[in-house]
């Protein structure tokens, strides 16, 4: 068992993404998380055969990635991290949902390879847009609007926290890993036993960690008041944007715009 | 100015396993003075430390800061006449970036937006790190971690600043301009440390502490000079004043 640093590292490339300067970036947090949180509603609202309905949706991520000059080949690498569990989540619709519901020349197609493509889909638009929303806002930002849009106080610290002290806790953990590893001689290290052990320690710190945040906290005066400062930019600039994404995926909601391309096309023809 | 004034009197501590931390430990500091508390592993610094800003109240004895002594009640004022510096600035340094950390005091001691961005800015440049102000911590080195928590401590503008380890996990030349940085501050300073020679160089007065109890306290040159009572403290003369190896085995 090996706790890697790599992993860690990765996410804070995804906070130094976010600390660019695109129009994008500038954009108030507020605006992009409503309009991240629009999509996804507007995504996961479709009926679960749909597949090529949801190609269209692909343009808003797209979007942000190309104006929010953000490295795509980084953003997919992340996806794949989630891929296992998106795949597991659909695998067995397949197995289950064995009517036919398309043919396609001589192949027929289940319904259950349907929803399965469908589920794939929808979760890569949303998790692609979700890492594009923390690349263009940052984590901070992220918390700071879902606080400033009405989330309780608790939840954004809790996470606040979180994100701040994962770093620490990541080094520690590593540290600790590679003194075991050094002093196991290419062995297992004494097994699940000295595992075990590991992480209790871990945990252990965690606890007098934050034993000594607290009186930190206190030593500056903390009585149970917590201020994260608001950055307001909420302007013109933000309202279209968030109007007209929105304006955009309820057309693409409702209207079926590859069928109706198709329709074109094959109806010109006829 | 007796608000600049910290009194311990007789103070004991025993922890909950039965560990006995200080017994009897009894000194006065006054306004603007400098002062090192120094002593061995396990000889009752950080205990001490922790009474000083009211994370443990006395249970026998006194601590009386400026004009307050240290009780439940007193904790508010007390913690904002004494800024407390900790020796892992990660500890310290919890809110999401530097900027906010700093904001942090002031906002608790109920200050108007205006008056902490003028405080946190300030704070920031007296450190001279206002550039990093919007960077979360943890992308910070050691040496800018360190400023950061000094700034977080000064922006609430505290009378005293009591430190625990400052010039630890530095290089030598970041430890050498935190030394220059705090000559540069007047306000009165308590500092526990191992760094004997940083001592030399900040700390006029001296309290060697030993097995919870004040061993010695007078002006630091005639306690390094003690050489008796710093063996049987566990200590050694700073570096400084030990001669030059090298030059001498010629």
């Amino acid at each position: 068992m090996k706790i890697s640093g790599g992993n860690y590292l990765e996410l804070g490339y995804l906070d130094l993404l976010s600390s660019q300067d695109t129009p994008v970036h500038r954009l108030d947090p507020r605006a992009k998380v409503i309009t991240v949180l629009i999509f996804t509603l507007a995504v996961i609202s479709f009926d679960r055969y749909r597949v090529a309905a949801l190609l269209p949706f692909v343009i808003f991520p797209l979007a942000l990635i190309i104006l929010g000059n953000l490295p795509l080949w980084y953003l997919l690498r992340r996806l794949a991290v989630v891929l296992p569990f998106i795949l597991l989540v659909g695998i067995f619709n397949p197995l289950i949902d064995r009517e036919a519901l398309l043919q396609v020349g001589s192949v027929t197609i289940s319904g259950g390879w349907l929803s399965f493509c469908s589920i794939l889909l929808r979760s890569v638009l949303t998790v692609l847009t979700l890492l594009a929303l923390v690349a263009t806002t940052g984590f901070i930002g992220v918390c700071a609007a879902l606080d400033m849009l009405g989330m309780p106080r608790v939840f954004s610290l809790q996470l606040l926290f979180m994100y701040r002290y994962l770093f620490v806790l990541a080094d520690e953990g590593g540290r600790m890993a590679r003194a075991r590893e050094l002093r196991s001689f290419g062995n297992r290290g004494g097994g699940i036993q000295s595992f075990v052990s590991l992480v209790g320690h871990l945990l252990l710190r965690t606890f007098d960690r934050a034993q000594k945040i607290y009186t930190a906290m206190l030593s500056r005066g903390f009585q149970g008041q917590f201020h994260l400062r608001r950055q307001i930019g909420f302007g013109y600039g933000e309202i279209v944007f968030i109007a007209g994404w929105s304006c955009l995926f309820i057309l693409f909601r409702f209207v079926d715009i590859p069928a109706f391309v198709g329709g074109i096309i094959t109806g010109a023809g006829r | 100015m007796s608000h600049h004034l910290v009194e311990v009197e007789d103070l004991c501590h025993v922890y909950q396993d039965g560990t006995s931390a200080l017994n009897g430990v009894t000194f006065r500091i006054h306004h603007g003075e400098s002062v090192a508390v120094v002593g061995a592993n396990g000889a009752g610094k950080s205990t001490l430390l922790l009474h000083l800003n009211g994370y443990l109240l006395p249970r026998s004895g006194k601590v009386r800061v400026g004009d307050f002594p240290l009780t439940k009640a007193t904790l508010r004022e007390v913690r904002h006449a004494v800024g407390m510096i900790f020796q892992d600035p990660d500890d310290q340094l919890f809110m999401p970036t530097v900027y906010d950390d700093v904001a942090f005091g002031p906002f608790n001691l109920g200050l108007p937006a205006e008056e902490v961005e003028v405080r946190v800015m300030r704070a920031l440049e007296t450190v001279q790190i206002s550039h990093l102000k919007d960077r979360p911590p943890y992308r910070l080195s050691g040496g800018e971690k360190r400023r950061a928590a000094i700034a977080a401590v000064l922006s609430m503008e505290p009378d005293i600043l009591v430190m625990d380890e400052p010039s630890t996990g530095l290089d030598p030349l970041a430890r050498r301009q935190l030394i220059a940085l705090l000559k540069e501050f007047h306000h009165t300073k308590i500092i526990a440390t191992h760094d004997l020679d940083m001592v030399l160089d900040l700390c006029e007065r001296t309290i060697v502490l030993h097995g919870g109890k004040v061993m010695a306290d007078g002006p630091t040159s005639e306690i390094f000079a003690d050489d008796r009572l710093l063996a049987t403290c566990r200590l050694e003369k700073p570096l400084s004043m030990q001669g030059c190896r090298t030059c001498s085995a010629k």
